[in-house]
């Protein structure tokens, strides 16, 4: 009998599956030798309570994130105030302690059957990686990096564990594997454990070439990603913040009733790391009112290998005669018509001024907080007045919107571009987790590998509305009906959209080290190696392949057998020049080349 | 026809009711019959209600079990002792460390035979069994380990599973640690000042740091929390054989590499403020003998009895004991848990420290008198013997219950050594149709295991040299890795070996005189203290020669099912969990040469009052001492920063003070 029905019938049809990487890999006699530490992302990290209010007696030690979220239909009330951070401090709220799940088990899945790290760590299994050499650094993603440290610890934790790692495995280096938001949390890493007591881990100025042999990063937003903007205001964007995009269906509207978006709202707001991904290096990189890096990218770059390509309505006949230049520079426009004008008729009323104030009614709306409230009728239309922003101008708006959340966020990140990165200023931590704002550590031996999908839209700049009759809704939405009238667009349900792994534009995923590290240069004076290796998104062949083997989505790449396979070798020894260096399909090198920054 | 129906009527009125109804029935039967013709299928109806009736007392039932239980005083469980002490201004100081014992560590599949496809990462060992129990075969091959080595067979990796998980719950519902954890948790604690040290318990100490690095794992984990949670001491709350495996590691830590951990001689004393040892088996348990000897004891081996049915005949056919015995000897820790001390402390023949303890807590009371009066003059106690005959409980294996008995001056000199000569010898005659199941014993002609039989009577001495015979290759292996003696002369060098270090009778404390040792167990259990065995009538497919010998039940109550009972927590006898902390080390000793204290806290076994408290809040059996109210209550204390002394001191209520007395070891 064989061992599962489907598989048998499958292999009948198409012949038998390919071997997993692990199992052609140990073959090829490739045995483990480093060993292997995985940072997890924002929201892929279980939560567990340790300390509750009543409504959430006999929770203690469950999940209350990942696993199979049957809480939230629950009690969601309660879920949403336990999961919430203190609005001032960013930390615990009184009486409420939650914590990361440890271990393995803390991202392998996210949900029953959604796999994070598990394929990977099934991979790396069949080449002989156990318990002892392979490290989950989770941690609690809803505060900031620093904060993980001061709460609980984390970073000493993660220090310690490498050392131990390192020393019980014959002093072989420890290959590192951040995934989305962890890239920036181990490049906050990397600073502050070299960085001397008490900000920091105190390890020394070579502790990073001591103990680090390649720090592999999948799908990392080093510069930002245009969706967490969108999420700040208005707690949507295709898929309410990133929250929903990861576990599809578990925020709808008739769990929290009408005021879904609030309630997401004001718990995610709560959560400082968010801002970590607000897209840095403003206008620079991501490009003025005219201009933008990624000027002239087609959407339907799929129309004559694949007819019946997964993008749906964005392939079929792209005619390039229709095509307006999108532009992308302007991350946010209110009303389509604004979006596609020419920078030279736009007129804008500057909204840094305007008076806040007229309390908008809230009688109806219960007890749901939100700092639009606060901001009247008035400051509303003033945002709305101001037409369109930019990666700079966004966040002078979000700090006009959520004054509270970006003050608290302010003391954490930092969104520029250092001109002067000797500046004692830079050694302060909110520095950090910037790629333009910090040099890497002195480890001229260790590689820094960027790995990301391409080949599926990515949201990039967004149409905005903003809703007559604010008083339950937030006062701004993706203008969804805001399509292009032609085929082959990009602006599709007032999303423009770009080359990415579906979450992670390619800009930010690859220019650090297409451009910002390449060679010697003034973000990485050791001169540290950087491979770009992208993946090429395939849709899954058949039902049997779930998610895909040759996935290049956020999340879903991690099942991807090129990017495991490349894990595993580097893991067991190779380097970035062994795998075979650069591996582009995207059009990273073209756009870093102009972008204009000092290097 | 009439007459059905009346009937039939009758039936399904007469409960609502019966004078009405068969008054109705018979005054006019007939006009009925056709105006309620739907009558005919309200035997259906009556089912139905039958089910609503059922329903509805469920409900009721699940009703006033939510209600009451909330309301009602006398039901109401006690609050929890951590929500208690956070009112009195209890908050986590110390970082804890606990240590699980064998068997409660959960173990997962990280590589397998193909039979074990689908498990990677699933756990084998703890959880539901669900997987034993389907592949029963498949899942012993993977629990075994190397017959030569110790360690993995090739082609399967099976490791312990790390962090709070690996032993909160043994299965779904049966806890370990999970009260513990949560009652620290309440006045604070959680992952980064709680931490498990989980290891492969199936191995020997030593090989856990060979082939893991549990030890440095543990060493760099107790540095981490001192450094993190403010150059706060950590506490260490090991059980059962996490006891000794601790004291392995104490010195394992200070010792230099590449042997030790290298951390120093005052590594003990800058990080550890106190080691609270609950159901401590530092001097071994006898019980490992028996199950050594034929894989069972009262409960087969301890397997039998955490995971019940779980070897039971029907899911491995007939040879059960002997699967058992196989995937059980190849454990080297089960050596570990051998008695230790041999004579001096278990006792002879004729003598043993526990002599005079009165098994049934009836007769204790009147006897009581009696006992304190013939305590010296044991060598005429025929006197007394109508009223009570000592159990010679030195005799850790006495082969028919008449051997357990006789003055020793019957026995003929051991001619035991004999034996072993002819062991190459073997006829093996039994097996061969019996499947693969193999065990030493096919390798042991009939000749000698009745030379074997004819010795009678074994002591935690002679023991030993029995088990050598009977299990070769398991002592020889499980020898280089531990030592059950008693050191002459602490300083000599050859000490310094990492085989002797989880035996306290061995080794001596570190250097740390501001550590705090506890032994806390419970007390007033029946605890297996030594069997009696016979000889199995042989049977082609059984191919364990001795078996224990159900039959031997002893006027004296001490004695049943061929098993002798001494006091402890059903696992552990007083005298092994409560020895050292009592005599061994009390005080400046050789074993504790600057003069660590030590304390005593007993916990007296209560029962379970109601359904309502599960496996009881003042329960002091091996595990289920782990939900003791006021163990817990102990453990948060020091925890939080108290000392011994703070606790009140030694707690006790058994006789170990006395029978530690009565043993006589140079200190």
């Amino acid at each position: 009998m064989p061992a599962s029905f489907p598989q048998y019938v499958t292999e009948a049809i198409t012949g038998p599956l390919p071997d997993p990487p692990g199992v052609k890999l140990a073959k090829e006699g490739l045995k483990a030798k480093h060993p292997v530490v995985f940072v997890p992302g924002i929201v892929t990290g279980g939560l567990e309570l340790w300390e509750g209010h009543h409504c959430a007696e006999g929770l203690f030690r469950k999940r209350l994130w990942g696993g199979t979220f049957g809480e939230i239909y629950k009690r969601p009330l309660c879920w949403a105030e336990h999961m919430s951070l203190d609005n001032e401090t960013g930390l615990d709220p009184p009486g409420i302690r939650i914590r990361p799940v440890s271990g393995l088990v803390a991202a392998d899945y996210f949900a029953p059957g959604y796999f994070v790290w598990a394929v990977l760590i099934a991979n790396l299994a069949r080449i002989g990686y156990e318990e002892k050499n392979m490290y989950m650094a989770a941690y609690d993603w809803r505060i900031s990096f620093q904060n993980t440290e001061v709460r609980d610890q984390t970073l000493s934790t993660i220090k310690s564990n490498i050392e131990l790692m390192v020393a019980t495995s014959g002093g072989k280096k420890v290959v590192v594997i951040p995934h989305s938001m962890g890239v920036l949390y181990f490049l906050h890493f990397m600073k502050w454990v070299e960085a001397p007591a008490p900000m920091g881990g105190g390890g020394g100025s070579d502790w990073c070439a001591e103990h680090i042999k390649a720090v592999m990063n999948i799908g990392g937003p080093f510069l930002g990603v245009p969706k967490s903007v969108a999420g700040l205001l208005s707690a949507e964007a295709r898929d309410i913040a990133v929250a929903r995009g990861m576990a599809p269906g578990f925020l709808d509207m008739d769990v929290f009733g009408l005021q879904t978006l609030q309630h997401v709202m004001r718990m995610t707001r709560t959560w400082d790391s968010t801002m970590s991904m607000i897209p840095k290096g403003g206008d620079t990189i991501w490009g003025g009112l005219d201009w933008s890096p990624e000027e002239g990218y087609e959407c339907s770059p799929k129309k004559q290998s694949n007819n019946n390509s997964e993008t749906g309505g964005q392939n079929g006949f792209g005619n390039l005669g229709n095509a307006t230049q999108v532009h992308y520079g302007r991350m946010i426009s209110f009303g389509k018509g604004v979006a596609e004008l020419h920078s030279s008729k736009l007129e804008r009323v500057d909204f840094r001024g305007a008076m806040k104030g007229n309390h908008l009614a809230n009688a109806t709306c219960h007890d749901v907080w939100n700092e639009y409230h606060d901001m009247g009728v008035e400051g509303v239309k003033a945002v709305a007045d101001f037409k369109v922003y930019t990666a700079g101008s966004v966040l002078d708006l979000l700090h006009f919107v959520a004054p509270k959340m970006m003050k608290r966020g302010g003391a954490h990140f930092s969104y520029g571009i250092a001109d002067d990165l000797d500046d004692e200023k830079y050694e302060h931590y909110k520095y950090w987790s910037n790629p333009l704002e910090t040099k890497l550590p002195n480890a001229p031996d260790m590689e820094i590998l960027s790995m990301y999908g391409v080949g599926i839209p990515t949201e990039r700049a967004y149409v905005y509305e903003f809703s007559p009759t604010p008083e339950c809704f937030t006062p701004f939405r993706i203008d969804t009906s805001a399509e292009a009238g032609y085929e082959g667009t990009c602006l599709k349900g007032g999303v423009f959209s770009v080359d990415g792994d579906e979450t992670v534009p390619t800009l930010s995923a690859g220019f650090m080290s297409a451009k910002g590290w390449r060679g010697k240069t003034r973000f990485n004076p050791s001169g540290i190696r950087t491979y770009i290796r992208e993946y090429n998104h395939a849709p899954p062949a058949n039902l049997l392949e779930g998610r895909g083997t040759q996935s290049g989505a956020h999340v879903d790449i991690m099942g991807n057998f090129a990017l495991i396979e490349d894990i595993l070798r580097v893991a067991a020894g190779a380097t970035g020049q062994d795998l075979g260096g650069d591996r582009v399909y995207s059009d990273i090198f073209k756009w870093s080349e102009r972008i204009n920054l000092k290097l | 026809m009439a007459s059905i129906l009346r009937f039939r009527k009758l039936c399904i009125l007469v409960p609502v009711n019966p004078i009405s109804a068969v008054e109705q029935v018979s005054e006019k039967p007939q006009v009925k019959k056709n105006k309620r013709q739907p009558k005919q299928w309200r035997c259906i109806d009556k089912y139905c209600w039958m089910i609503g009736y059922i329903c509805t007392t469920w409900w009721l039932i699940l009703f006033s079990f939510n209600c009451l239980t909330a309301n009602l005083p006398g039901l109401k469980v006690p609050e929890p002792p951590g929500a208690r002490l956070r009112r009195e201004g209890l908050t986590a100081l110390h970082p804890v460390v606990l240590v699980p014992g064998i068997v409660t560590g959960g173990l997962e599949l990280w590589e397998g035979k193909p039979c074990s496809e689908g498990l990677f990462r699933k756990r084998l060992w703890g959880g539901n069994f669900a997987e034993i129990l389907k592949r029963p075969l498949c899942l012993l091959e993977h629990l075994s380990l190397d017959n030569e080595t110790g360690l993995d067979p090739p082609g399967i990796r099976v490791r312990a599973v790390a962090g709070l998980v690996a032993a909160d719950y043994f299965a779904p519902g049966y806890f370990v640690w999970a009260n513990l954890i949560e009652n620290l948790a309440k006045i604070g604690y959680e992952g980064k000042n709680m931490f498990m040290a989980a290891y492969d318990w199936r191995l020997s100490f030593q090989n856990t740091e060979i082939r893991d690095q549990t030890l440095s794992r543990l060493k760099s984990q107790i540095e981490l929390m001192y450094l993190t949670n403010g150059r706060k001491k950590v506490v260490v709350v090991p059980h059962s054989m996490g006891v000794i495996y601790f004291l392995h590691f104490l010195k394992w830590v200070e010792a230099p590499p590449p042997m030790g951990g290298g951390g120093g001689p005052d590594w003990c004393n800058k990080h550890v403020k106190a080691i609270m040892n609950i159901g401590p088996a530092f001097l071994g348990v006898p019980k490992a003998v028996g199950s050594l000897l034929s894989a069972e004891s009262k409960d087969v081996a301890f397997l039998r009895a955490m995971a019940p049915g779980l070897f039971s005949s029907k899911t491995l056919g007939l040879q059960t004991l002997e699967h058992a015995m196989r995937v059980g000897r190849t454990w080297d820790s089960v050596i570990s848990l051998l008695p230790k001390g041999g004579e001096t402390i278990w006792g002879n023949l004729d003598w043993s420290p526990e002599e005079g303890h009165v098994c049934d807590s009836l007769k204790k009371r009147q006897l009581q008198a009696s006992a304190s009066d013939d305590k010296g003059n044991n060598n005429d106690s025929r006197r007394a013997f109508h009223v009570k005959e000592l159990t010679k409980y030195g005799r850790i294996v006495s082969f028919g219950k008449n051997a357990s008995e006789l003055p020793s001056s019957q026995f003929s000199p051991l001619v035991f050594k004999v034996a072993s000569v002819d062991h190459g010898s073997s006829t093996n005659s039994a097996g061969v149709s019996c499947g693969k199941v193999w065990t030493e014993y096919n390798e042991m002609s009939h000749d000698s295991i009745r030379r074997v039989a004819e010795n009678k009577a074994y002591t935690a001495e002679t023991v030993m040299d029995l088990l050598r015979l009977v299990a070769p290759k398991l002592m020889q292996r499980a020898e280089a890795q531990f030592s059950h003696g008693i050191a002459e002369n602490l300083d000599d060098p050859k000490y310094n070996h990492y085989k002797y270090w989880s035996n306290p009778l061995e080794t001596k404390l570190p250097n740390a005189p501001d550590m705090e040792i506890y032994c806390l167990y419970g007390a007033g259990l029946p605890t297996e203290r030594s069997y009696v065995y016979k000889l199995t009538p042989p049977d082609r497919c059984k191919s364990i020669p001795f078996q224990i010998d159900g039959s031997a039940d002893g006027s004296n109550s001490c004695l049943k099912g061929g098993v002798y009972f001494g006091d402890g927590d059903e696992s552990v006898p007083v005298l092994s969990g409560g020895f050292m902390c009592a005599k061994g080390w009390r005080g400046r000793t050789r074993f504790n040469p600057s003069g660590i204290a030590t304390y005593i806290r007993e916990y007296h076994h209560k029962a379970p009052r109601s359904l309502l408290e599960g496996r009881g809040l003042e329960s002091g059996s091996h595990v289920a001492i782990m939900g003791n109210v006021a163990f817990i209550e102990d453990v948060l204390r020091v925890a939080a920063g108290a000392s011994g002394a703070g606790l009140g001191g030694d707690k006790v209520y058994s006789d170990i003070m006395r029978m530690s007395e009565r043993i006589d070891i140079r200190l």
